[in-house]
């Protein structure tokens, strides 16, 4: 037999039907939604006049538009509270699971996914969000779709895909102290370009990514996107099912052996072909910051801004950011630390944060916040007392959603304030209409909310 | 979703790259339930300034029209937010050229009946060239010969469309019709899965 990938393995296997030039029919066996990107599509439905085709495949929660602050209270801006109500009430006719604010699952789509065991190896995810991506971390395929499709995979739990390109993203080597799977996404983007995978789904491997914590992983494929990839992948391991074993719905008893069997031939074969390859050693990944207006435009924090080439693209963007070519961005006062978002507001992230500013106090002008991924995080950060560490050093810890990650909600950074924030994107007010934003690991993100400028953390930990 | 066959049209240019779906169309306009009225908000923070009166700079408020945007390369990257693709179809725009989409924009535009046409640098480069000196060319976009020229010039490049894709554009017939006509092979490979 021809040599596979993991992701031909997945992708083949879901291949329902094949249209002569042109997509094909892909099964889809886990489906999350949420307020934003399906209103139009149960519209659809009901349009058409036809229910969801598998209910029970589909997950919802509501976590783009809501408040993080008083979740108990009715949400006050209109326009989010018909948009989440009628979540409520499609979910309720059509049948479909909803963790809803004040539910204890509610939380990001992304995030909630992984801590319940609903993703799982060898699956097909997908989700009317682009950073679906992340589900990958566990070795299954998870893209984001637009409306149309989620309006499909309700119709007919399929999706019509063109298969993409393969690619692999190998990282060998021990990280530096103080650099996390963050930095190295933040790294391998800023070398490849924001388009620099488009057309490809990337498996990440090499002993730096097998050395990484499911949290770690699941950082890496959530930004796979921002280059442009479909999505990213990493195969599972003893990691993967240890993170898996025990919770709420992954397989029980002899079921779970079943599968456990069946997840440990999830890998790519030893002489299978990509279409691109891409080669990079973790000693020379820094922790990293983004100076510019897309996620490529990342730095090492003790780097320089690359000088203006003439590039109109390059020069508006570090107009937005009231930024000068060549100058070094080590120093810089900021105004805003955001950490949260489902690139960055697992457990660990929030751990990692806790120990950095235990016992230290924030600098008075910036203005903290954090927001945890989902309401299991917020739970067990209350329970290992992560709560009162941040409030005692000034942070404040709010309820689970997207907040600044999009500004959709009132989480908003105010026009031509600097953010360092922990979430995957810096485009132009993305933060909110004027917002600068620059990425970060959350290391990096506390760090500077400590000195109140941008810190090398290593001088911190040391 | 409307059919389309062929376009003959002005151009609106929009000579940057990476063009994201947040500047498209911002975060905070998604709270809209239907797919109607995105338009009043495409390019929304390029477009006004914060008091709400239009920026003269942007070249949506220049007096130009034109039922074909051309944008620089990697148009559409960022969110998947479909509303990127209702609020350009929604603002008149029918077809986007650029010499490189990204891909989840592609596969929204075509599900809605946008056609973006990519095309290679040299003949985008040409084509900015044109509009800026001759802000009334027309370009010719045909679905049927997959041909995109420029009027009054033998400037002409094919461009590629999946036939599927090309079908359903010119048929005005859209993915869950076809998908919902497959059912009963969906139900089959959920057996076999078992
Ligand atoms: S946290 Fe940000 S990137 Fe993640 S799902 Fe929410 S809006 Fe999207």
């Amino acid at each position: 037999m021809q040599p596979k990938t993991l992701f031909d393995k997945i992708w083949d296997n879901h291949v329902v039907h094949e249209i002569e030039n042109g997509p094909q029919v892909v099964y889809i066996d886990r489906h999350f939604i949420h307020e934003v990107t399906s209103p139009q599509a149960f519209a659809g439905l009901k349009k058409r006049g036809i229910g969801v085709f598998r209910p029970k495949q589909t997950i919802a929660t509501a976590d783009h538009n809501v408040p993080t602050q008083d979740q108990h209270l009715p949400i006050k801006d209109a326009l989010s509270k018909h948009q989440v109500d009628t979540l409520i009430n499609n979910c309720d006719e059509f049948g479909v699971e909803l963790y809803g604010l004040g539910h204890p699952y509610q939380g990001i789509v992304h995030v909630i996914g992984p801590e319940l065991g609903i993703t799982q190896p060898g699956m097909t995810i997908v989700c009317g969000d682009s950073h679906t991506s992340t589900h990958g971390a566990f070795g299954n395929i998870a893209f984001g779709i637009g409306t149309s499709e989620v309006e499909q995979v309700l119709a007919t739990q399929c999706v019509l895909q063109k298969k993409p390109k393969t690619m692999k993203i190998q990282v060998d080597g021990e990280l530096k102290n103080g650099v996390l799977s963050k930095d190295i996404i933040l790294y391998v983007i800023s070398k490849i370009s924001t388009s620099g995978g488009t057309g490809h789904f990337v498996e990440f491997c090499g002993t730096a990514i097998e050395n990484l914590s499911m949290e770690g992983r699941m950082t890496i494929c959530n930004m796979s996107i921002e280059m442009g990839a479909r999505g990213g992948m990493i195969a599972p391991d003893n990691t993967t099912f240890d993170y898996i074993k025990g919770r709420e719905f992954a397989p029980k008893g002899a079921e779970w052996e079943a599968k456990l069997a069946e997840w440990k031939a999830l890998k790519t074969d030893p002489d299978a072909n990509f279409d691109t390859e891409h080669y990079f050693k973790a000693e020379d990944i820094e922790p990293m910051i983004t100076y510019g207006t897309n996620p490529g435009m990342g730095i090492g924090v003790t780097g320089n801004i690359p000088a203006l080439n003439g590039d109109i693209s390059i020069k508006k963007s570090l107009e937005y950011m009231a930024l000068e070519g060549g100058s070094q961005l080590l120093g810089k006062k900021i105004d805003y630390v955001f950490i949260g978002s489902c690139t960055n507001s697992r457990i660990e992230d929030l751990r990692l944060v806790a120990e950095l500013v235990k016992g230290k106090k924030k600098a008075d002008h910036v203005n903290a916040m954090i927001v945890p991924g989902s309401k299991q995080v917020e739970k067990q950060a209350i329970e290992e007392g992560i709560d009162k560490v941040l409030l005692a050093a000034g942070f404040e810890l709010r309820q689970p959603g997207c907040s600044a990650c999009l500004g959709m909600n009132e989480d908003k950074v105010p026009k031509g304030k600097y953010c360092i924030s922990t979430s995957n994107r810096n485009f132009e007010g993305r933060q909110g209409p004027g917002a600068r934003t620059m990425l970060a690991s959350p290391l990096t993100a506390a760090a500077a909310a400590l000195t109140g400028h941008i810190t090398d953390v290593r001088e911190l930990l040391n | 979703m409307d059919k389309f066959t062929t376009l003959k049209s002005t151009c609106i240019p929009l000579p940057l790259q990476d063009v994201d779906t947040d500047q498209i169309i911002p975060a905070r306009f998604l709270k809209a339930t239907t797919r109607d009225g995105f338009g009043d908000n495409l390019f929304r923070d390029w477009r006004y300034n914060e008091d709400g009166s239009p920026n003269e700079d942007f070249i949506l408020n220049k007096g130009l029209s034109g039922e074909i945007l051309v944008a620089g390369r990697n148009f559409g990257c960022g969110s998947s937010r479909e509303h990127a693709a209702w609020a350009i179809y929604d603002f008149g725009i029918k077809v986007v050229v650029s010499s490189f989409f990204a891909d989840i924009f592609k596969n929204n535009a075509l599900n809605n009946g946008l056609l973006p046409v990519q095309v290679s640098d040299s003949f985008l480069k040409s084509l900015f060239e044109a509009i800026e000196k001759d802000a009334s060319t027309e370009v010719i976009v045909s679905l049927e010969d997959e041909t995109i020229s420029i009027e009054g010039t033998d400037l002409k490049e094919s461009f590629d469309i999946n036939a599927y894709k090309k079908y359903c554009m010119i048929q005005g017939y859209d993915d869950i019709d076809f998908l919902i006509s497959k059912r009963e092979e969906i139900e089959e490979f959920e057996t076999k899965q078992k």
